[in-house]
């Protein structure tokens, strides 16, 4: 392990969990605006929001699941040393970081039971940039109209049409933030 | 205050409830189950909701917390004090000054904002419970969608009062998808969980469930075409403040039958009086 991996986490840590846990909440609370998260450094090819996200939301008892595109060593040792997460399959991610591309396919991922819909993998998708256009989300949290900046717009329309089964994202990029729960309808623009 | 981790509970605690959080957020109204913790106050005074709000609150929050509408009762009074001596966050009673309000079985009457999370307090979170007591079988109800039970329920409640009597903790559907049961809030309030602004989280403690309905969500109270929903209220003004659309609580003011009603939202009628507004029994600011 590398000294580096021993850095990068949150300062403060309590206090900065809550504001990162809290921009991630509002972020899936209301599907297409984006929040700003600080407090993690993580080696590359992380992003500090999707690093933050980690940090705030996996422990011993989730599942991390790193796609190819951010499947390196230096940030397999610093989720190990900060987290302590199992690096898993995607089989069995709570939690799976990766750039659009490197996520494919999205089947592999657990959708929930239907008897638990909960028990479902949240991604964490790493993008170039974010922005509040292009397609069209409607939806709970969302008071009429919505637009995010998506990868595709196919692959979240079969996600909605398997509620209350499916995956939730997160979108990173940066210091920045949003996200999409299963509940949002897309459609182009 | 450095004697306590921010808000009272250690960080793998909060970890496990806000991916609970998280969860119920992305499935409106359904249930996930938490392992909720033992806090230093007994379960029915609020352990699920405290859990919650200790899980959310950051440290540039104001916080409010109600009792049945009040800020000034124990229940209210000690988890704001609480929240205060581990969290150190600012306190607050007026509803439009709060960022996150934990309530016990009311929802305010000023008109919630965007932005706002409101914490429910939550006894009994499974709506079916009380027609069928075994879990294995009400999990397997909400996931075939059969909620059938709880029409019949209502039903009953016409049959044999003429109309239906549930008047608090009168169940929902969310999104067309998950009966939900709303706490004990009256069902006066019910017409205010229905595409609120304000993000609404719901914790029970004892029971070990956290849910949730995002802002802007429909919520449809239960109810027949015949027999439709109507949210009820005492049939009188406000003693003190004079409203006449305002939950009230009955309050016994002598031992000759002497009674007055007055708004159950504390913040909401002292804030009337100010205003200038007096009602029957009330004396002008």
């Amino acid at each position: 392990m590398d000294a580096a991996s021993l850095s990068g986490g949150f300062a403060d840590t309590a206090r900065e969990a809550a504001r990162a846990f809290r921009a991630s909440l509002d972020a899936m609370a209301r599907p297409g605006t984006l929040h700003t998260v600080t407090g993690a450094l993580p080696p590359a090819p992380l992003s500090p929001a999707a690093g933050a996200l980690i940090l705030t939301l996996a422990d011993t008892t989730t599942g991390v699941h790193l796609a190819p595109s951010h499947d390196v060593a230096a940030l397999r040792d610093w989720i190990t040393f900060h987290t302590g997460a199992p690096l898993v399959g995607p089989e069995a991610a709570v939690f799976a970081v990766g750039t659009w591309a490197s996520l494919q396919p999205l089947d592999r991922f657990p959708i929930g039971r239907a008897d638990y819909p909960d028990r479902s993998a949240t991604l964490i998708v790493e993008m170039p940039a974010l922005a509040a256009s292009g397609v069209r989300l409607t939806g709970p949290g969302i008071k009429e109209t919505a637009q995010l900046s998506l990868p595709e717009t196919e692959a979240f329309l079969q996600n909605a049409q398997r509620f209350p089964l499916g995956l939730d994202f997160f979108f990173t990029a940066g210091d920045q933030l949003a996200a999409l729960p299963r509940t949002t309808k897309v459609e182009p623009n | 205050m450095s004697d306590y981790n921010f808000a009272y509970l250690d960080e793998e605690t909060k970890r496990m409830i806000r991916r609970a959080i998280l969860k119920g957020v992305a499935i409106p109204g359904y249930q996930v189950p938490f392992a909720s913790r033992e806090m230093p106050m007994p379960y029915g005074w609020g352990t699920g909701g405290v859990q919650v709000t200790a899980a959310c609150l950051t440290p540039e929050d104001v916080l409010k917390v109600i009792d049945q509408g009040a800020d000034d009762t124990t229940n209210a009074v000690s988890i704001r004090k609480f929240f205060q001596l581990t969290a150190g966050v600012e306190v607050t009673e007026a509803t439009a000054g709060a960022s996150l309000i934990q309530t016990r079985h009311r929802i305010p009457e000023a008109a919630l904002t965007e932005g706002q999370i409101v914490v429910f307090q939550v006894p009994i979170p499974e709506p079916l419970r009380f027609l069928e007591p075994r879990e294995t079988e009400t999990r397997k109800m909400h996931e075939l969608e059969e909620y059938g039970l709880m029409h019949v329920k209502l039903y009953e409640d016409i049959a044999r009062h003429g109309q239906i009597a549930t008047a608090y903790a009168y169940p929902v559907k969310v999104e067309g998808r998950y009966v939900m049961d709303p706490s004990p809030i009256p069902k006066f309030d019910n017409p205010k969980l229905d595409g609120s602004p304000a993000l609404m989280l719901f914790g029970a403690g004892r029971e070990q469930r956290i849910y949730a309905l995002p802002p802007y969500t429909k919520v449809v109270s239960l109810d027949f075409e015949d027999h439709p929903f109507e949210p009820s209220k005492a049939d009188h003004d406000c003693d003190l403040c004079g409203a006449s659309d305002t939950y009230l609580d009955e309050v016994i003011v002598d031992d000759q039958g002497g009674r007055m009603f007055v708004c159950s939202d504390t913040d909401h009628c002292r804030c009337r009086r100010e205003a200038g507004h007096v009602g029957r029994l009330g004396v002008a600011a």
